[in-house]
């Protein structure tokens, strides 16, 4: 098998940079759009549906393709962006975007079907004994949504890392600035000789995604220990 | 003093009330489905009324007339409901003291000591909810709902859910907190027994059409 190259291991760090970052961004909004979906009704609601969906149904290609459309160096939100001296396009940054973009449905889902699992009668008990709107949210929605919010973590983490057809349309796959883990792996299946490496990685892949599906699993129970024993 | 005025309209089903409640504990008694929880959470502002009116102490808390609705949480109206609905995730202690976090700086009624004291749960204190038995979980209910400072106090049917012995452990709390905190409440019930050992004042409600009772 060999041992790792420098540009392979650069592939791997970049992954996982690219993952850890696109996780925390997405994060945030990740639980307010699950908490407007799961608990308002506002017009445009299946609208918002819809549009968060829509990366899970498109093909990835097309994804990012519309990424360069909007956020490329002359795209509408691109060109504002570099004003302010953000660069997106064929930069690591953008390869965030487009893993963000990429993995934001199945991050929404999972924290919406647990914010929807909680009780709304205790929600309706905190409000009885003064809790405002925002407070509500804080001390008991977003607590005892907090497994679904750890595995809708993960899981944007898992994908992320896999991410390949919008990110290599959006960036490309510059060896060392936003050529990831998967990109790395197709280039080296297109040459000669490539296979020790390809199969080198893949196991790498393979294994991040065990350690993390496995250590979300268990910070899960551990969590849904603690959180559960709703009363009757 | 409570005084309401009001239709609400939910589907095919009508509530009309038009009633002032004193102090003391008023009981609220009716058949299944009359619509005695929905009068509660009227008053409670989970739901608006189709129209009319209600004042809490000359406060206005909905006035469909003037388009004023006082959210729920700053009524100030505690609630006991059939199950206790305390917070899986946290202690009997922070169950108990989080009406304080939202309840101001010029809180008056009992401290949370006498509330321990009242209802005895000094030992349950570092316990969660799922490791109490019905009973106990009514009290810390209870317990929650009196520190968090309300001016009316809601209970609806909070012995339903218990077995007879428990129920008969309960009741001697409830006329603790008649006799020893003036605070009116509204107190639903199916029992006849509950609203002899507990009732001042009595209202029935049957078929949508609330009255007050003889």
């Amino acid at each position: 098998m060999g041992s790792f190259t420098t540009e392979e291991m650069t592939a791997i760090w970049l992954s996982v940079k690219v993952a850890c970052w696109a996780t925390a961004v997405s994060l945030g909004p990740g639980i307010l759009v699950a908490w407007l979906l799961a608990r308002r009704s506002f017009p445009g609601r299946i609208l918002l549906d819809g549009l968060v969906h829509l990366p899970l149904v498109l093909p990835p290609v097309v994804t990012g393709y519309l990424l360069l459309l909007l956020f490329g160096r002359n795209g509408p939100l691109g060109r504002i962006l570099a004003e302010m001296g953000i660069v997106l396009s064929f930069n690591w940054t953008g390869a965030v975007l487009a893993c963000s973009v990429m993995a934001f449905p199945l991050l929404v889902r999972a924290i919406r079907l647990s914010m929807e699992a909680v009780d709304t009668r205790l929600e309706d008990a905190a409000a009885g004994l003064g809790a405002p709107p925002w407070a509500v949210f804080l001390t008991v929605t977003l607590p005892l949504s907090l497994p679904g919010i750890l595995s809708g973590a993960i899981l944007c983490f898992a994908k992320a890392l896999g991410e390949f057809g919008a990110t290599i349309t959006f960036v490309a796959a510059i060896p060392g600035v936003t050529q990831t883990l998967p990109a790395a792996i197709y280039g080296l299946t297109q040459v000669p000789g490539g296979d020790a490496a390809a199969l080198r990685l893949t196991l790498v892949a393979a294994l991040i995604a065990i350690i993390a599906v496995t250590a979300s699993e268990l910070l899960a129970r551990r969590v849904r220990r603690r959180v559960e024993g709703r009363d009757a | 003093m409570l005084d309401l005025s009001l239709t609400h309209r939910a589907g095919d089903f009508a509530l009309k009330a038009d009633l002032t409640i004193g102090p003391g504990v008023t009981a609220i008694t009716g058949p299944s489905g009359a619509g005695k929880t929905t009068l509660l959470s009227l008053i409670a502002g989970l739901s608006r009324p189709s129209e009319g009116h209600i004042r809490l102490h000359g406060k206005m808390l909905v006035d469909t007339h003037t388009k004023q609705f006082l959210p729920a949480h700053r009524r100030h109206i505690g609630q006991v409901f059939q199950e206790a609905r305390l917070f899986p995730h946290l202690n009997v202690r922070h169950n108990l003291l989080y009406g304080r976090l939202f309840a101001g700086k010029d809180r008056t009624g009992p401290t949370v000591q006498a509330i321990i004291d009242l209802l005895d749960i000094a030992p349950l204190l570092r316990r969660r909810p799922r490791d109490l038995s019905g009973g106990e979980r009514q009290r810390v209910a209870i317990g929650r709902a009196l520190l968090s400072n309300p001016a009316l106090l809601l209970l609806d049917e909070p012995l339903s859910a218990l077995d007879p012995v428990r129920k008969a452990e309960l009741l001697p709390y409830l006329r603790r907190l008649r006799d020893g905190i003036a605070l009116p409440m509204l107190y639903v019930t199916h029992q006849r027994e509950e609203v002899a050992e507990l009732a001042t004042g009595w209202v029935r409600v049957e078929h949508g059409l609330v009255t007050a009772g003889q």
